[in-house]
């Protein structure tokens, strides 16, 4: 599974896992619809994992893909 | 959906019939298509519109005696299109006549006899088939003698005839039509068609051919009876068109006559409304012929006829740009597909079932039952969208739930002859018009009034899933017969068809009726100016219902109008069938567009009509805002609640009835419901456009609170969480006040899981 590249140069360097103290980083993220999984990158805490999926992210492209998948 | 039941489907819309000019046409000429054109100033392309029927056009355009002229509809409002001048007009403008290629040789012969114009049309038309056609005639230009002179030249005949050779038909003149020529033909040729004019029947020593096929005892030899002496060009054409066409099928070993009911000028089934159309008087004919100006003006009173009257009158449809009898091939390829996506969905899924379709399509075609049974379909393959109706289903198990549901006798009775069923959505939208129209019907009815808060369980219906309407139609029945099988008073038109539907046996008034058989008992406060009356589509056939709350307005003192689609054809207000769940933009687009057919403020007796047509604007009244009016003293400004806020208002409802009127306490709300939130205004847009409620939020809160898993904006402070209680992942973002509230910045979600994510 190749991991798709979403996030075209958005800075997220002011998040940080709030547990862990970590500065989130891009790391592949195993995301799944129905039947479907794909590898995403996304910033996610380097040591406990926690993931970030930012707004713009989940309204657009994940939402098209979501339908998409609903229609297959 | 099965194939036959696709072609019944098909089969019922008439928008494809062709336009009465066209069905009369012994050619059938599209004469809507080529009014279209000429309207449009497109000479060249009308033109072509005649070439692909008219054989040698610049003559058939200019000999022309349009019987059409008398079926066309126009005819009923002002007078028939000038058809005849209009193809004179355009044979003599136009720049370009398209080429006629014949089809590649199929190596069959045909020996036409006479070179009339069923003959010319004969060898026309098999020529341009691929025949190789020999033409016997006397002489050439005899046929021109024939013809109507007024339009036509000797060169322009000339040239056509031209264009005949040119197409392959060889010409063998000075032929005398003896009973022998056409036994020699009959030897020397795979068929044969004799022009009437040019020889009879008893030339040919032959009975009379038959009516539909031009058969006759010859094998291979077509003809006609002799036609009468002023008998009109277009149907002397016909005749040659019918013998080549029987001709084609004689080579092919088809049968003469299937399907050809249709050759001659029939009867068209499309139906054209013209109730709305001004009669217009057609445009005289200069002496000269029409110029470009006056032919334009001619054509464009052609009403282009089509159907489309349900299209006309439903936003939906509209908004898919087509019409029922594609959609349901479109519905019907939906369904078939197995690997691919299925494009139809969103369309299935966006019908607001309201029925008024079938009630204006002269066909009674259903879009509502199309669409219901395809839903049924997409859920039984497992492969219905589940973001499309979820929404509306978890609100059904919602109001359904501990929190919201009451089934119980009146205060103080053992039996219940009445019960009282509000719905879901007036307690959502207007639970103090539950708690006073509760109260009146104790007052007023005996027997006993019992209460029965929840669902009627329409979401289940209109999603299409059977097992669960099944499921919650054995609830309903239960709940009623523990209250010994009362009489249902339902507030809600949706909740009485629904109910019909989950309990036959059940006996099912409308609270209009009553308030109506009781209005002597009401003190109305009448609003200041006249409102329009919005009839809730599931009242459409609800004729006692309809008649009752005319009846009830009326004697209350209350003015109102109705707008033009009204009763039996009232619309659909965007709610019906889940369209708000299922496609959102377009539900608002409906409102927008049903406000705007309501003079001033709205009336109305469905809490969902009221707050669609309120959420777009407009002031809305329902219609138990004067009869039990409330302190609101605009009530018709009323803004509809929130999503959470109809929640919250359905639970605070039952826990005020079992308070008030039944001194019970009511179960204690779930923890999460103290964490303490506020919110910004754009927090508060996004839950209700994106569909998450207050307890999602603080469901989602409270997860986090036992993980601890919290991401924090270093810039902002804001702490970001997320949680997935079911189906849908929430985002919060939001920054801690006065040390215990959450303040909600924004708040997101999507359906898809992350798997890989924390470990
Ligand atoms: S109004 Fe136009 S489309 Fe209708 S029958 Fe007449 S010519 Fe044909
Ligand atoms: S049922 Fe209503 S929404 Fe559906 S097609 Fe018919 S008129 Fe339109
Ligand atoms: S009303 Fe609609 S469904 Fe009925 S025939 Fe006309 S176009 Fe077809
Ligand atoms: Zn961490």
């Amino acid at each position: 599974m190749s991991t798709l590249k979403v996030l075209d140069g958005e800075d997220f360097s002011s998040w940080k896992c709030a547990a862990c103290g970590e500065k989130l980083v891009p790391k592949p993220i195993e995301l799944g619809y129905l039947e479907s999984r794909f590898k995403v990158e996304l910033p996610s805490c380097p040591v406990c994992g926690l993931v970030l999926i930012p707004e713009d992210l989940a309204l657009g492209k994940m939402a098209e893909v979501e339908s998409l998948l609903e229609d297959k | 959906m099965e194939q036959n039941s696709l072609r019944e489907w098909e089969a019922k819309c008439i928008q494809e019939e062709p336009p009465r000019c066209k069905a009369a046409c012994p050619l059938h000429v599209d004469g809507r298509e080529f009014c279209k054109q000429i309207a449009a100033g497109q000479v060249d392309k009308a033109w072509a519109v005649l070439c692909r029927t008219l054989p040698f056009p610049a003559v058939t355009a200019r000999i022309c005696d349009a019987p059409c002229k008398n079926s066309c509809l126009r005819e009923k409002v002002g007078g028939g299109i000038e058809m005849a001048d209009l193809e004179r007009f355009c044979a003599e403008n136009t720049k370009r006549t398209p080429p006629f290629r014949p089809l590649p040789p199929r190596g069959k012969t045909v020996a036409v006899l006479g070179g009339f114009l069923p003959g010319l049309t004969a060898a026309w038309d098999l020529a341009k088939k691929g025949f190789t056609v020999t033409l016997f005639l006397k002489n050439t230009y005899e046929a021109f003698e024939t013809l109507p002179q007024e339009w036509l030249t000797v060169d322009i005949f000339k040239h056509e005839i031209e264009v005949i050779k040119k197409m392959g038909v060889t010409f063998v003149e000075n032929s005398t039509f003896d009973d022998t020529l056409d036994e020699e033909s009959l030897k020397n040729f795979d068929a044969v068609f004799a022009d009437p004019i040019a020889c009879s029947p008893e030339n040919l020593k032959i009975s009379t051919p038959s009516l539909t096929t031009l058969e006759t005892e010859k094998k291979g030899l077509f003809a006609a009876s002799q036609p009468e002496k002023n008998a009109s060009p277009i149907t002397l054409i016909a005749i040659g068109r019918k013998g080549a066409l029987s001709i084609e099928r004689f080579m092919q070993n088809a049968s003469l006559s299937a399907g050809r009911e249709r050759d001659e000028p029939f009867e068209t089934k499309l139906f054209t409304n013209i109730s709305k159309v001004e009669p217009l008087a057609p445009i005289a004919v200069p002496k000269n012929g029409y110029t470009a100006d006056s032919a334009k003006e001619e054509a464009a009173r052609c009403l282009l006829c089509e159907c489309m009257e349900c299209v006309k009158n439903c936003v939906y449809l509209e908004n898919f740009k087509e019409y029922p009898k594609i959609f349901a091939r479109q519905i019907y390829n939906n369904a078939s597909i197995v690997m691919g996506t299925r494009r139809a969905n969103k369309l299935i899924n966006s019908c607001m079932l309201c029925d008024l379709c079938t009630e204006i399509c002269p066909e009674s075609f259903s879009m509502k039952n199309l669409c219901i049974e395809a839903r049924k379909d997409l859920v039984e393959q497992g492969v219905m969208p589940q973001s499309a109706h979820e929404f509306a289903l978890r609100d059904m198990e919602f109001a359904d739930s501990e929190a919201c549901a009451i089934n119980r006798h009146q205060n103080g009775f053992e039996q219940s002859e009445w019960a009282f069923f509000p719905g879901c959505q007036l307690p959502a939208s207007d639970p103090d018009a539950v708690k006073n129209s509760y109260s009146f019907l104790c007052d007023t009815l005996t027997g006993g009034t019992g209460l029965m808060l929840r669902c009627c369980s329409a979401p289940a219906d209109w999603s299409g899933i059977v097992d669960l309407f099944d499921k919650k139609s054995t609830e309903l029945r239960s709940d009623w017969e523990s209250l010994g099988k009362p009489k249902i008073i339902a507030a809600c038109p949706s909740c009485m068809e629904t109910l019909h539907k989950a309990i036959p046996e059940a006996e099912i008034t409308s609270l209009w009726s009553l308030l109506c058989l009781y209005r002597k008992n009401l003190n109305p406060v009448l609003p200041k100016s006249i409102p329009a009356l919005q009839d809730p589509c599931s009242a459409r056939h609800n004729e006692k219902l309809l008649a009752d709350v005319r009846i009830l307005l009326t004697d209350l003192g209350l003015e109102f109008t109705e707008p033009e689609l009204s009763g039996l054809h009232t619309e659909c207000c965007g709610f019906g069938g889940l369209l708000s769940d299922a496609n959102e933009p377009l539900s608002q687009k409906v409102a927008e567009h049903r406000a705007s057919k309501l003079d001033g403020d709205g009336i109305t007796y469905c809490a969902m009509c009221r707050d669609l047509l309120a959420k777009t604007g407009k002031r809305c009244l329902n219609i138990l805002d004067i009869i039990f009016p409330s302190e609101n003293t605009d009530p018709a400004a009323r803004t509809a609640p929130r999503y959470s806020t109809r929640r919250e208002n359905r639970v605070r409802l039952k826990e005020q009835m079992l308070e008030n009127v039944w001194k019970t306490p009511s179960t204690p709300r779930p923890a999460y419901e103290a964490i303490k939130v506020s919110y910004t205004e754009e927090a508060q847009k996004h839950m209700e456009e994106r569909r998450i409620l207050v307890s999602d939020i603080k469901k989602t809160i409270e997860a986090v609170q036992k993980t601890g898993k919290v991401l924090e904006n270093t810039d902002t402070g804001h702490k970001l969480i997320y949680h997935r209680p079911v189906t849908v992942t929430y985002w919060v973002e939001y920054e801690m006040v006065d040390g215990d509230t959450y303040l909600i910045h924004r708040v997101w979600s999507h359906r898809m899981k992350i798997l890989g994510g924390s470990k």
